[in-house]
């Protein structure tokens, strides 16, 4: 456990050419969520507001025989109850929603089940009551009647010949020739790159192993909440816990067959997303049963039902080969990696196979990827989703390489780096990218550089990727007649994007992050605005801003030119200081002027930047095991990324901290414990162990700072990749601390005493 | 049948009405728009809902609100004074500890017991004062540091 506070800030980053950029501002929202004054949707009382609760299946896997809600609807102060029939019949389109797709269809019946529920807490019916508690009593009193049928819980057996189905026409998604018959396997996608064979044949080595990776959640701390207020003039308004209030408005459109300009989505303050508050579940229960009622209802779910009911990320099953020569080249990569979707087709394995090797120059290598159903949640992404899952079985195949050939582990990550020009197994030509910066960050560290001495102690390394997206943005900033910005945006703010948004306008403006008073608001209010996820936000919503700037300045130039009685070619801008016939003043003086004399000026971007921005991350980890409890302690933690350019540093410093410890939660304790029964036995946060603050030492970072050329600042977006390498490289320390090679997640306690006790008695 | 409560909260002598199902967190919201705790699981496991009862953090969704009869009680609300931010919040702020903000209240009242209890904490008695609060974004880091940064700024270092 580290007992010295370590210097964690950045030794790499460029040297300050900006005056904005690069700092590190008291964010705007900060007061109010230190003082409690920050409206979370939880925090709302509309007026006359009742509220919802949901019936969920007992049964993993059950027929719906009937539903009977007479009972409930007697109890006074019942007003309202709802099932799948009081949604309009879906209808199988599949539709974008920024970061992954959903098939309506699926998402309907994920909403409410109908025909049969799949998976233990799936939604069957609601109700609205004047008060919790009584909601609650009168979901109890709604009877359903199942007919339970028999369940599969893993991806082997699911994808087996005689497993239950779940879903009788499902037909397997291929490249190849379509199945006569329908089974759990929804699709089975394939990449290759070169000739394998070819490939395998020219290793001197070839390591190949099997990896499984248990149900993890994202685990925010805000459960999912709505309030809904479906007016009699048919146009509905929700306030939501949502990463993006768009993607709901679309969602809800879709769901109920209505345009979307009769919704209004308000994005409240959310409490934690991490790719799990994208996709709908509580908002179209609480639109119906207020549109049912008159009155705005509120859901809110329990703790055990974000675990059961939410979209956890994937369990997954996963084979990874991988030879090289001597040298220390790599020559082939295969891969067949098995994810579980939950209980509807579409989960994260695209991602997933597209991750596996994409780190590395590989010259042959081929993919398998398969998404199969079974009866548990259907799965959501989870910060780089698929990505953590891969690299756990990669990057510990690649450490076992280094060591068979005698390489540094570092060494040879260096050699077989993926660099500007390495074409990735599923098509794209990597640009400029910085894992071979981070790879020489991670060397040229004190961390590195400070040998590990001890019993019991190992010291491992591992890379990671992710895309980053674009997406979607739009801003719009008024200037105001005391020379401030107000910036209107549709990015809900999870981590502080609010901040590191208003910089890249200030910075181009020559004006202070505190001039600048970001607003986020409903989807009325501001243009389309895709999902805070993706590690987008800063990146574009950042480059709608810049360019509301850029608008700003030249409106701000007509008015000066105006002004000084000058032609506008006359007037420069330089540094946020505009001159001309002889005068200058600053941006905030002008603005002044400026107000005096013309129209208001509004600035506006709208931004739909194509492609990856491509983030890359290294984790060195020294872990300490307890060869009496098969405790794992994390001694020292490193992680170093490629930011393209931190905005803010101390967010971009937080984003590769709470990535690294959900990674490390990930890695050593968090699991979904299913009984035989397809139940989750560890529904809370007691049982579900995610990390403590007495759990991790402080975690140390560096940010590499390799511009992407596609903004004009530089940033990459930061927020999904420290996740992906906190697994593999903490099971590459457990083997130098312990001799023993894991293939599994988590590697708590039990698996961790097992395996060493069945070293030390050869079992 | 609901009973009455008379209590101290944030300095002010508040009287309430409550079922006795109702717990204090809901009484805080609901009864008493006191929304600075949070409910993040409402079965004592994620310490969001955490306010001091007589000088101890406790959870307040543990708490039935009918055992706070007579009981001084300060929340995240009752923190900043005379429109002063605390030193505590001063350092959460500066020090970028706080993501999305729904830990950050219990932590704040956590962590102001803790210093008020020993000014000068270790690293490790920091991490074991606040490891009844659960925090998803930041990894715990820059909160410790807040902690650090607001003890060594006290009057007593």
């Amino acid at each position: 456990m580290s007992t010295e506070v370590a210097d964690n800030t950045s030794d790499t980053e460029s040297p300050a050419t900006y005056k904005v950029i690069g700092t590190r501002p008291v964010r705007h929202d900060g007061a109010d969520k230190v003082t409690g004054k920050a409206v979370y949707t939880d925090d709302l009382h509309v007026p006359n507001m009742v509220f919802g609760a949901f019936v969920r299946s007992p049964h993993a896997h059950a027929r719906i025989v009937s539903i009977d809600t007479s009972e409930a609807e007697k109890m006074p102060g019942v007003l309202a109850t709802c099932t799948s029939a009081d949604l309009p019949d879906p209808w199988d389109k599949v539709d974008n929603l920024g970061e992954g797709c959903v098939n309506y269809a699926h998402l309907s019946g994920n909403v409410l089940a109908r025909k049969k529920a799949l998976y233990k807490g799936h939604a069957v019916a609601a109700v609205a009551a004047t008060d919790s508690y009584l909601a609650q009593e009168a979901a109890r009193r709604i009877k359903v009647e199942y007919e339970p049928l028999p369940a599969t819980m893993s991806v082997q057996d699911a994808m087996k010949e005689d497993a239950p189905l779940l879903h009788d026409e499902l037909i397997t998604h291929t490249l190849g020739e379509e199945p006569a018959r329908p089974s759990n396997i929804a699709s089975h996608i394939q990449f290759e790159k070169g000739n394998i064979d070819e490939g395998f044949a020219a290793a001197d080595v070839v390591i190949e192993r099997e990896f499984k990776t248990a149900t993890v959640h994202q685990g925010y701390i805000e459960p999912h909440v709505s309030v809904a207020l479906w007016n009699e003039d048919g146009r509905l308004k929700i306030w939501t816990a949502t990463q993006g209030s768009f993607v709901v408005r679309q969602q809800m459109a879709e769901l109920l067959k209505m345009p979307v300009s009769q919704i209004t989505i308000v994005p409240c303050e959310i409490g934690g997303g991490f790719g799990g508050k994208i996709s709908v579940y509580e908002q179209p229960v609480a639109a119906v049963l207020s549109r049912k009622c008159g009155r705005p209802v509120k859901i809110m779910m329990q703790r055990d039902e974000v675990f059961e009911a939410t979209g956890p990320t994937p369990a997954s099953f996963m084979r990874v080969k991988l030879g090289a020569t001597k040298d220390g080249r790599l020559t082939a990569g295969n891969a067949w990696l098995a994810f579980d979707a939950g209980a509807f087709p579409g989960g994260v394995i695209g991602p997933g196979a597209m991750c596996v090797f994409s780190c590395y120059d590989l010259p042959h290598a081929t993919v398998d990827g398969f998404d199969v159903v079974l009866n548990k949640p259907k799965t959501q992404a989870y910060r780089a989703p698929g990505s953590t899952h891969v690299a756990f079985a990669t990057e510990c195949v690649i450490d076992e390489l280094a060591e068979r050939l005698e390489i540094d582990p570092i060494e040879f990550r260096l050699n077989n780096a993926a660099k500007e020009g390495t074409r990735r197994v599923d098509g794209p030509v990597y640009p400029r990218v910085g894992l071979v910066e981070c790879l020489q960050a991670i060397q040229n560290s004190d961390h590195w550089k400070s040998p590990l001495t001890g019993p019991n102690r190992g010291r491992g390394v591992a890379c990671g990727f992710w895309f980053n997206c674009g997406l979607k943005s739009s801003v719009t900033a008024n200037v105001n007649a005391d020379g401030t910005v107000t910036l209107i945006e549709g990015s809900t703010d999870i981590g502080g994007t609010r901040t590191s948004i208003a910089m890249q306008l200030a910075e181009t403006l020559g004006i202070t992050a505190e001039d600048v008073i970001p607003q986020v608001v409903d989807t009325d209010s501001v243009g389309f605005t895709d999902v805070t996820g993706g590690s987008r936000t800063t990146f574009a919503t950042g480059l709608a801003a810049h360019e509301a700037a850029l608008d700003i300045q030249e409106q701000m130039v007509e008015q000066a030119a105006k002004i000084w009685e000058c032609s506008q070619d006359e007037v420069t801008v330089v540094n946020g200081v505009y001159q001309g016939n002889g005068k200058s003043l600053p941006f905030k003086e002008l603005a002044v002027e400026a107000d005096k004399v013309g129209s208001p000026i509004v600035g506006r971007g709208a931004v739909d930047p194509q492609g990856s921005t491509n983030a890359f991350a290294v984790n060195l980890v020294d872990v300490e095991v307890d060869p009496e409890t098969g405790k794992v302690t994390i001694l020292r933690f490193t992680v170093c990324q490629d930011a393209g350019k931190a905005i803010h540093p101390s967010y971009v410093e937080g984003q590769m901290q709470g990535g690294s410890a959900q990674g490390i939660g990930w890695a050593l304790n968090e699991e979904y414990f299913y009984g035989d029964d397809g139940h989750m036995r560890n529904a809370s946060f007691l049982d579900y162990r995610m990390p403590t603050c007495y759990d991790l030492p402080m975690i140390d970072t560096i940010i590499v700072e390799v511009p992407n050329p596609d903004h004009p600042y530089g940033v990459r977006g930061v927020g999904e990749v420290p996740i992906v390498p906190p697994p593999p490289a903490i099971a590459n320390a457990i083997y130098r601390a312990t001799g023993v090679r894991f293939f599994e997640l988590p590697m708590s306690p039990p698996t961790v005493w097992n395996a060493i006790k069945g070293q030390t008695t050869g079992d | 049948m609901k009973t009455h409560v008379t209590t101290t909260i944030n300095r002010a002598t508040v009287e309430f009405l409550c079922q006795p199902r109702q717990s204090l967190l809901e009484v805080l919201r609901d009864e008493l728009s006191l929304t600075g705790c949070k409910e993040g699981c409402n079965n004592g496991n994620c310490g969001a809902c955490t306010v001091m009862l007589d000088g101890l953090p406790v959870d307040s969704c543990l708490v039935l609100a009918v055992e706070a009869e007579g009981a001084v009680i300060e929340t995240v609300e009752g923190i900043a004074k005379q429109g002063h931010l605390h030193p505590l919040q001063q350092c959460f702020l500066e020090g970028a500890a706080l993501q999305c903000g729904i830990c950050t209240p219990g932590f704040l009242v956590t962590a102001k017991a803790l210093l008020e209890k020993n000014p000068q904490p270790s690293e490790q008695e920091i991490r074991f004062g606040l490891a009844g609060n659960l925090c998803r974004c930041t990894g715990y880091d820059k909160i410790v540091r807040a902690v650090q940064a607001t003890s060594k700024a006290s009057p007593e270092s």
